[in-house]
């Protein structure tokens, strides 16, 4: 590179003073947190700082559109004594347990079928996943329709068919409705199980199977002693992060059946949504919600200990 | 031949009959959506005719659909709202997940739990105190109220999958570029983010999918009809009290679906990867 006469001295300086801004921020930790600057900034503005919002929140008597009064404990201690705050809690364990199970069984069982060779398999896994990327309020809005109480066509297929001759109020009876949310829920969820244990399932080597095959054992000691240890990780994966959003649930419950008939399918999330949003009780909400917290933080822990470990 | 036919019958048990069952119980709900959002409602609303095929298809849900309600709106805004959620999450996502993968600074421990953490927080744990926040932002019923807090759902998310990405692309590329006078943004900028195309992808369509899908936040920010999402315009204004108009309703679940489903199909691959890449170790 050429270099210009000694007298220009002006850009020489400014070349200089360039590079030590540069040797600045190309030192590792300012660079860093430059960068991280932007996302930190935003998660605490809108993450961190709402989370502990709501906390003072329950801690007060505050309605819409009006000053909070510090309470104390006091929404925690009336919460406790409604018997409602116990049949949600009751909902929202069953709700989480069943579906989960479901959901993993589905889940395994999808995955063993697409696992098999055959012609058009890329296009059935790209079919399967569908219920998982469409819009849930959308798919929940079919499910509504399929669930009607006068036009369900699972009521008419089970009359044309002769199986009964009753029929089914699928929303209107507390029973039936939780069965019918945990239904929905689990169609939604099992593509999730499946696809990723599907991907589980493709890290296993043929070989591994054949030995095993050769050794004597049978189909079902093929599954339970290499199969499933092999799935084993992502199954806790996949089990600990469906279990967050399930137990903490709002979209499906909240169109489906809006927590009724009579609370029998209210979960902490639609439960503080119509406390907190459709009654105005702010307070009284955000306790609502934080009582998800106990359950949440374990989970949340747990599997933030388990993904940073890998 | 005995032993051929006894394997086609052993894979049509192992095979074909759980792959159509799965097929049908996915699908099936879909088929409704069509099929009702075809009928005329004398069809619709008699319990004698047989539901489960379309006798005489009409369109008049969809004229209705858009002659009648705001949908085009409330579509122009969902896919408003969900690029710009997806592309700023997207950028600050690449931005706090390179210096997580790819450097040592004081810190970055503590910032990758929070990352991991913040991903996992379910939105029902936030939304009553966001709801005062926006409020007092005073930016009720405006679009900036969802594009500022739908981001929050997804950078960590973005964040968490390219630093995946980032930390598979070998270091003394990166070092050959900056040995040949490339600051580390350059380094990052012409290296790195183009060897990590697949994920920024990945990323995308599921940031992308996951703004579409979003309900508690546009529910709770969006009152008024013209500024509504389609989600929440379909619960709130097809469904008045106890009048369902099903038919447009399924208008509007078919449509709204449509996007989502057409930018799926074209990256199939991309997503499985990103749904795959946070719980199976390669």
């Amino acid at each position: 590179m050429a270099v210009g006469p000694a007298s220009v001295v002006g850009p020489a300086r400014l070349a200089g003073r360039t590079t030590r801004r540069r040797g600045v921020l190309e030192r590792e930790g300012v660079f860093s947190w430059l960068m991280l600057a932007p996302g930190v900034a935003f998660l605490l503005a809108f993450v961190a700082y709402p989370f502990f919002y709501g906390i003072s929140l329950s801690l007060q008597d505050r309605r819409v559109a009006s000053p909070g009064v510090f309470v104390g404990l006091a929404n925690f201690v009336t919460l406790a004594q409604d018997p409602i705050f116990w049949q949600v809690t009751r909902n929202t364990f069953v709700y989480t347990t069943v579906a989960t199970l479901l959901k993993i069984l589905g889940g395994l069982a999808m995955a063993l079928v697409i696992n098999q060779h055959f012609r058009g398999r890329n296009l059935a896994r790209a079919f399967l996943l569908l219920p998982f990327i469409v819009p849930t309020v959308l798919s929940t809005v079919a499910w509504m329709w399929i669930l009607d109480p006068t036009f369900s066509v699972i009521n008419w297929t089970l009359r044309h068919t002769g199986l009964v001759t009753q029929t089914f109020s699928w929303l209107g009876n507390a029973t039936l409705a939780m069965v019918s949310i945990i239904v929905v829920n689990t169609w939604r969820g099992v593509p999730f199980y499946g696809i990723t244990l599907l991907a589980g399932l493709q890290t296993i080597s043929p070989d591994l199977y054949e030995a095993a095959a050769i050794d004597g054992a049978s189909l079902t000691q093929r599954f339970w002693y290499i199969t499933l240890p092999v799935l084993k990780p992502v199954l806790i994966i996949v089990t600990m992060f469906s279990v967050i959003f399930t137990f903490s649930d709002f979209q499906l419950p909240y169109v489906l059946t809006h927590g009724g008939p009579a609370n029998a399918t209210h979960l902490f999330a639609t439960w503080a949504f119509d406390i907190g949003m459709s009654a105005g009780q702010l307070g009284m909400g955000a306790a609502v919600a934080l009582a998800m917290l106990p359950a949440l933080s374990l989970l949340i822990v747990a599997l933030t200990l388990y993904l940073r470990r890998e | 031949m005995m032993a051929g036919g006894r394997g086609l019958g052993r894979r049509f048990l192992r095979l074909y009959l759980p792959l159509g069952f799965f097929l049908v119980a996915m699908l099936f709900p879909f088929y409704w959506m069509a099929i009702t959002s075809i009928k005329p409602n004398r069809e619709l609303y008699n319990p004698r005719i047989m539901p489960l095929i379309v006798h005489q298809p009409v369109l008049t849900h969809y004229v209705d659909l858009l002659d009648q309600t705001n949908f085009l709106a409330w579509t122009y805004n969902t896919m408003l709202v969900a690029v710009v959620t997806t592309v700023v999450s997207l950028v600050l996502g690449a931005m706090m997940a390179y210096p997580l993968a790819r450097t040592n600074f004081p810190g970055a421990g503590i910032v990758a739990i929070g990352v991991a953490a913040t991903y996992l927080v379910p939105q029902p744990l936030l939304f009553i105190p966001m709801s005062d926040i926006i409020n007092r932002l005073d930016l009720g019923n405006t679009l900036s109220a969802v594009m500022l807090t739908y981001p929050t759902l997804l950078i960590p998310f973005c964040a968490w999958l390219l630093m995946g990405y980032f930390k598979s692309v070998p270091r003394e590329l990166e070092e050959a570029a900056r040995i040949d006078g490339a600051s580390r943004f350059q380094a990052m900028l012409r290296i790195v983010l183009p060897l990590c195309t697949p994920g920024l992808l990945s990323a995308g369509i599921f940031a992308f999918t996951l703004a579409q899908n979003e309900f508690l936040y546009a529910l709770i920010f969006l009152t008024k009809s013209d500024v509504r999402t389609v989600p929440v315009g379909a619960i709130t204004e097809l469904i008045r009290g106890d009048v369902f108009y099903w038919g447009q309703l399924m208008a509007a679940a078919l449509l709204g679906s449509v996007p989502v489903a057409v930018i799926y199909s074209f990256f199939v691959d991309y997503y499985v990867a990103g749904l795959t890449a946070g719980s199976v170790k390669s």
